[in-house]
């Protein structure tokens, strides 16, 4: 097997410079890449392009790195939840491209699959549409979209073997799958590094061969959004 | 007028035994509530999961295991976890039966704004342009009218329509409409106590009535 640990985040992280094109797993924030996160604070690189289904909080996740004036440029479906990004939006500090979230995940899926472009029903009609080739099928407009492809994916899994296969757990999967497969490097961070044989290959969800470096996270915040109980047992 | 209890209400009698469904913020996260137990349904939760299940009780809350709101929720025996690729190639495939979602004006042509005020508020359009494009069914969840008294039903959206020509009901505080696909909004139901007059009043788009209309009825 081809080993593929580093030591810790700030290892893993090293290379990426100020101006790089990043896609970054987690849906709100969960399944987010805390520990790069974090190492990426402290490098301060800055002008980042970064792919990822939302931006954070104001206090967590890519929040941080919009409030340290981190990213250039972000490609999200949803935003709503960061009174920052909106202020940089609508200021215009921040160049934003928001997609339609299926549109999104099939332009990380198609590009770490070696498909360029595709055609979809997503926004036909709509402001997206802009300056995209319309297409019919069968009477139906479709429109095409270009996949892509990062310089660097970090991805949170929740296991993890040092070959860089990866499981994860519940709804922390997410984008994560298809960005490992779409980084020219990608970096694994997992809460749990175990010795290769000891994941069932049954039950593999992101094959080592996408995976350039993995480690294990220092500590997991998992911080929850919206914390919902019910009252009745 | 409806409370947003009983707009969720209403919706759940249009669910049918043997859905897959998925239910946007708000609203229509409520409907949930109120689908009857007999039915056998899926809820579709668009990063990633088929078979939501109720909230979590404090010891049950795992912060791995949301819905599209962020909310925490847990899993019914029988769910199935995937990538948000694979969750959009259901939606998109045209899998998942019925989609219920909120909006902030539809036209009487069926499209529908619900995902940015220019200026103003800019969320994002989130799964919603991916789930318009391609469910079979589509109900909006609303208001009739803005706080400040403007039909949201209108001839044209005036906000950036999220799809088009997708809609084909509406249940909202004043009434159940149907999209005509000619174009106009079908009045089916009145809310308890609303007038036919007063939704004529409060629909700025072309108001079909056809004989007499009914009231809702919950059980």
């Amino acid at each position: 097997m081809i080993l593929k640990t580093v030591k810790d985040a700030k290892e893993a992280v090293a290379d990426i410079p100020s101006g790089a094109f990043l896609m970054m797993g987690g849906f709100g924030l969960c399944g987010i890449p805390e520990n790069c996160i974090e190492a990426l604070l402290e490098k301060g690189i800055t002008d980042l392009t970064i792919v990822s289904n939302n931006a954070g909080v104001d206090d967590f996740g890519i929040g941080l790195f919009l409030k340290k004036r981190m990213v250039k440029k972000m490609i999200s479906s949803y935003v709503g939840e960061n009174e920052e990004f909106e202020r940089q939006m609508l200021s215009g500090e921040l160049e934003v491209e928001l997609l339609p979230q299926g549109t999104l995940a099939e332009k990380i899926r198609a590009g770490g699959a070696g498909i360029p472009a595709f055609f979809t029903p997503a926004g036909v009609g709509t402001e997206v549409a802009k300056g995209k080739e319309t297409r019919e099928f069968d009477g139906k407009p479709y429109l095409m979209e270009r996949s892509f492809i990062s310089d660097f994916s970090l991805v949170k899994a929740w296991k993890g073997d040092t070959a860089g296969n990866l499981i994860y757990k519940g709804t922390a999967r997410n984008f994560n799958p298809m960005m490992a497969a779409a980084g020219k490097i990608t970096i694994a961070e997992v809460e749990e590094l175990v010795p290769v044989g000891t994941l069932d290959p049954n039950q593999i969800h992101t094959p080592g061969i996408y995976v350039q470096r993995i480690f294990q996270g220092k500590k997991y915040e998992k911080r929850i959004e919206q914390r919902t109980v019910s009252t009745y047992k | 007028m409806l409370t947003k209890e009983q707009i969720a209400q209403r919706i759940a009698q249009e669910v049918k035994h043997g859905q897959y469904i998925n239910l946007g913020i708000g609203i229509p996260t409520l409907v949930a509530n109120y689908i009857p137990s007999e039915l056998d349904v899926v809820l579709q939760s668009e990063n990633g999961l088929l078979g939501i299940g109720p909230f979590p009780t404090e010891s049950e809350v795992d912060a791995d295991v949301i819905n599209a709101g962020k909310q925490t929720i847990t899993m019914l025996p029988g769910s199935a976890i995937f990538d948000s690729a694979e969750s959009f190639a259901m939606i998109r495939g045209g899998h998942v039966h019925l989609t219920i979602l909120g909006a902030m004006e539809v036209s009487e042509h069926g499209d529908i704004a619900n995902w940015k005020v220019p200026g103003k508020m800019v969320k994002g359009m989130g799964g919603a342009m991916d789930l318009v494009a391609s469910a079979k069914m589509i109900i909006v969840a609303m208001q009739h009218c803005s706080k400040d008294g403007h039909s949201k039903l209108l001839p044209s959206c005036t906000l950036p329509i999220t799809g088009v020509r997708c809609v084909k009901k509406i249940v909202s505080d004043l009434a159940v409409l149907e999209i005509d696909p000619e174009g106009g909004f079908i009045l089916k139901e009145r809310a308890p106590g609303v007038s036919v007059e007063e939704i004529k009043s409060k629909t700025a788009g072309k108001l079909k009535i056809l004989g007499e209309i009914p009231e809702m009825q919950f059980n």
